[in-house]
C-alpha cells in the first residue's frame, strides 16, 4: 500500500478505463475520488457500479460531465441524465440483476470464472447465455466481472490500508476491493494501526494499492 | 380508505412474528406501517441492512444509513450491516421469508413483470429479480387497474420478472392466489362485489364458492 495525493492516484487512470465505483445510490461512493475524475476530465471510461446514482452525486457526476460510454448497472431509473444517455445511444448500458452483478464482481475476485444462479432463467437476461442444470434445477451461467481499477470509500483506513466499513456504505466496496488491477481507497478517516482490530478488518491492508492522504 | 392503505394492511396481515422481509419501493413500502407493535418481524434493506427502523427524528439521521432508494432510515436494536454478497445471499438462498414487490402486470400463471416497459421506461431490474427467484413467498401489491386497464392479465405482455410464480397478489379489489398453477379469488376488498372484480379483470380467475371479505 502507498499513500499518495488524490491528484496522484486518479492521474493513473487512463482515458477509456474500466473502473469499478463502490456505493449504493451514491452512499459508500468514494466522492474525492470521482471529483478528481471529473477535475482531470478523462473520458470513455467503462464503468461499473450498482447505479447512476443522481445528477450530482456518486457516478451521477460522471454522466454529468460525459466522461462514461459504457455501463454495467443494476438500476439507472433515478438518473434521467444516464437514462437519456442511454436512450440517446452515448452509452452503452449493460443491466444486470444485483445479486448477479455482486456474484459476477466476487467471482472476478476470487479467481473463478463465473457463477451459477436461477435468477434471470426464463427473462431477457437469459439470452445469450448458457442454462446448466444441477440436480434437475436450471441455471444461468454468468462470467466473472474484473476491472483495471476500483474506487473504495471506506470509513476507516489505518496507515496498512487495513478498512472497516460503516452501516449500509459498506455494500459493493470490500467485494469491488478483490477485483481490480488497482484498487485506490479513500477513507473518511485514517487512524493509527491497531486502532481497527484483527477481528474488525473487513478489507485486508495487503489488497490496497493506494490510499488517498487527508487534505 | 385510500387504495393503496388497503392494499398495505392486507398485505401487513400476511406477516408473522420471527419473519425476515424485504419491502420494494413504493406501495410496499407502507406495509411497515401496518405491522402490530407485538410482531417481532426483521425487515431487510438489500443495501445492507436487517433491522430497519423508522425514518429517523429530526437532525438524527446519518449519511452513512439509507434505505436502497437513497432515503435516510434508522436501525433498530439488534441490527445487523453486511456488504450485497451478504444480501443477496440472504435473498437467492431463501433465508429471506417474504419479499413484497409492486407489479406493471400479473398473469393467469401467476407470472410477474415489473422492471421494464419496452421503448418507454428501462430503469433496470435492481433486486427484483433475485426477490422473486429467491425470496420463500412473493406477494405482489399493486393496484388492481391502470387507468382503466387491468393489471391481471391472460398472459403478461411485458418482460417477465422472474419464470417462477408468485405466491399471492393483493389489490385494492382482491386476494388472488395461484393453487394447482391458477389465478383464485382468494377475497374482496370491503364494498367491493365478485362481479365487480371479474369485470375489471382480463384473466380468468377462478371462483370459489366461497370468497370472503378482507379483513383489515
Amino acid at each position: 500500500m502507498k499513500a499518495v495525493s488524490v491528484e496522484e492516484a486518479i492521474g493513473l487512470i487512463p482515458a477509456g478505463a474500466s473502473i469499478m465505483v463502490g456505493g449504493f445510490m451514491g452512499v459508500g461512493t468514494p466522492e474525492r475520488l470521482l471529483d478528481e475524475l471529473v477535475r482531470q476530465n478523462k473520458t470513455g471510461f467503462s464503468l461499473i457500479c450498482n447505479d447512476a446514482a443522481t445528477p450530482g452525486k456518486g457516478v451521477g457526476k460522471l454522466f454529468d460531465a460525459g466522461q462514461v460510454s459504457k455501463l454495467t448497472a443494476t438500476h439507472i431509473g433515478l438518473n434521467p441524465k444516464a437514462q437519456q444517455q442511454m436512450l440517446g445511444s452515448q452509452i452503452a448500458v449493460d443491466l444486470v440483476p444485483q445479486g448477479t452483478f455482486v456474484e459476477r464482481i466476487r467471482a472476478g475476485g476470487c479467481g473463478l470464472g463465473g457463477v451459477l444462479t436461477p435468477t434471470g432463467v426464463g427473462t431477457l437476461v437469459a439470452e445469450g447465455k448458457r442454462q446448466i442444470e444441477v440436480d434437475g434445477k436450471p441455471f444461468l451461467l454468468e462470467t466473472a466481472i474484473r476491472a483495471q481499477f476500483a474506487l473504495v470509500h471506506a470509513f476507516l483506513a489505518d496507515y496498512l490500508g487495513n478498512l472497516t466499513y460503516v452501516l449500509t456504505a459498506r455494500n459493493f466496496n470490500p467485494i469491488m476491493a478483490m477485483a481490480a488491477d488497482t484498487v485506490i481507497v479513500s477513507a473518511e478517516h485514517i487512524v493509527p494501526v491497531g486502532v481497527i482490530a484483527p477481528d474488525h478488518v473487513v478489507t485486508p491492508g495487503p489488497l490496497v494499492d493506494y490510499l488517498i492522504t487527508n487534505g | 380508505m385510500d387504495p393503496q392503505i388497503i392494499i398495505a394492511r392486507r398485505v401487513a396481515k400476511e406477516l408473522k412474528s420471527g419473519n425476515l422481509v424485504n419491502l420494494g419501493i413504493g406501495i410496499p413500502t407502507l406495509v411497515a406501517n401496518y405491522v402490530p407493535s407485538d410482531l417481532k418481524v426483521f425487515f431487510q434493506s438489500e443495501n445492507g441492512l436487517i433491522g430497519t427502523g423508522p425514518i429517523p427524528e429530526q437532525g438524527m439521521s446519518h449519511p452513512l444509513l439509507t434505505d436502497a432508494g437513497g432515503r435516510p432510515i434508522s436501525a433498530l436494536p439488534g441490527a445487523a450491516t453486511f456488504d450485497s454478497a451478504m444480501s443477496f445471499g440472504l435473498i437467492r438462498g431463501g433465508h429471506v421469508d417474504v419479499t413484497v414487490l409492486g407489479g406493471l402486470q400479473v398473469d393467469a400463471q401467476g407470472h410477474l413483470a415489473n422492471w421494464m416497459i419496452p421503448g418507454k421506461m428501462v430503469p433496470g431490474m435492481g433486486g427484483a429479480m433475485d426477490l422473486v427467484s429467491g425470496a420463500k413467498r412473493v406477494i405482489v401489491a399493486m393496484q388492481h387497474a391502470a387507468k382503466g386497464k387491468s393489471k391481471i392479465v391472460p398472459k403478461c405482455t411485458l418482460p417477465l420478472t422472474s419464470a417462477r410464480p408468485v405466491s399471492l397478489v393483493v389489490t385494492d379489489m382482491a386476494v388472488i392466489g395461484f393453487p394447482d398453477g391458477k389465478a383464485t379469488l382468494l377475497e374482496t376488498a370491503p364494498g367491493v362485489s365478485v362481479g365487480e372484480v371479474l369485470a375489471v379483470t382480463e384473466a380468468e380467475l377462478a371462483v370459489p364458492d366461497q370468497v370472503p371479505e378482507m379483513k383489515l
